[in-house]
């Protein structure tokens, strides 16, 4: 009995220093954006950052991912789930931002002409 | 109960969850792909609203803070299923339950504010993206206040079943990860699309 109120204490404390940390990254990255403390790309950075922090706490207090015991299935789809995810959202942004100067068939000072001439257009 | 029958039923456990959590990966992908398109597209406003001019952020922050302590009265509630404590349980799934339906009132009241603003999906690329990506969530959240609907019935008919009990762990795993995806979409979406540049 007293082994079974011990995990459950456990997890209890858990629970609570899971959602108090996820409330304070919040408010945080609030505070940031809403302040106008940071600007730009430095911003996106922190802000960016303070998400992924979040995730690993919720990962870590929410989804209890360290408590699994082996061969621990679920750490490694998670992290090929990540490698997919990864390839998808940086692949998809790196051929998309990049597609004009890729499609074209001129030379590149002639690709650089042509793209000056397009940024005002908003391309 | 025997100890074959012990052993059957946590083979079962776990093949449910793993397979559970295989979904959650697979859904996770499908984010991704949204995000991806959101982003890419976050520019092509056709002449429409920007994403500076639409959203709001003390609302959106509303809605993180009402998603994520719904995700951690979820947590509360699986303790107290753990506990086979009935009462207990019942409570912190009906705030799990009350938490999930503000934050989709406050969702669906954004966006039938922009569609009738005339920023529907059909006004840009842009807003297509929103929708689809926002829209998506939502309509997970939606199914999975359904899913404990219909779970809490079961619960008052047959009580503490093991199939109850499985099916409560996959809710809670549900419910945590449409938190995570949340985080994302507030970061990315609203805090991202706001700021000073």
């Amino acid at each position: 009995m007293t082994k079974r109120s011990d995990e459950y204490s456990r997890t209890l404390t858990k629970y609570v220093i899971g959602f108090l940390a996820s409330l304070a990254l919040t408010m945080f990255a609030y505070a940031l954006v809403s302040g106008r403390i940071l600007t730009g790309d430095s911003l996106l950075l922190v802000i960016g950052g303070l998400a992924l922090v979040q995730m690993i706490v919720q990962l870590f207090f929410f989804l209890h991912m360290a408590d699994e015991s082996r061969p621990r299935f679920r750490l490694v789809s998670f992290g090929f789930m990540l490698s997919i995810l990864v390839i998808v959202v940086a692949g998809s942004l790196w051929i998309m931002y990049h597609l004009n100067y890729n499609m074209m068939g001129m030379s590149a000072a002639e690709k650089d002409t042509y793209m000056t001439s397009q940024k005002d257009k908003g391309f | 109960m025997s100890t074959l029958a012990l052993r059957d039923l946590k083979l079962l456990n776990f093949k449910t969850n793993s397979g559970f959590w295989l979904y959650l990966m697979t859904d996770c992908i499908l984010f991704a792909s949204l995000f991806a398109t959101y982003i890419v597209l976050h520019g092509g406003t056709a002449g429409g609203p920007t994403s500076r001019d639409i959203f709001e952020l003390p609302m959106a922050l509303t809605e993180t803070i009402i998603l994520l302590t719904s995700s951690f009265t979820c947590g509360l509630a699986l303790l107290a299923l753990r506990q086979e404590n009935l009462k207990q349980l019942v409570v912190w799934l009906g705030v799990t339950y009350v938490l999930g339906i503000a934050f989709l009132t406050i969702e669906l009241t954004e966006f039938s504010s922009l569609i009738q603003a005339g920023h529907g999906w059909q006004q840009s690329a842009f807003l297509s993206a929103f929708f689809t990506l926002v829209g998506t969530h939502g309509l997970h959240i939606f199914i999975g206040l359904l899913w404990l609907f219909t779970m809490v019935i079961v619960l008052f008919k047959r009580g503490f079943t093991p199939k109850l009990k499985r099916q409560l762990g996959l809710f809670a795993l549900f419910w945590h990860f449409l938190d995570l995806v949340w985080i994302f979409i507030f970061t990315v979406v609203y805090l991202m699309g706001v700021m000073p540049s």
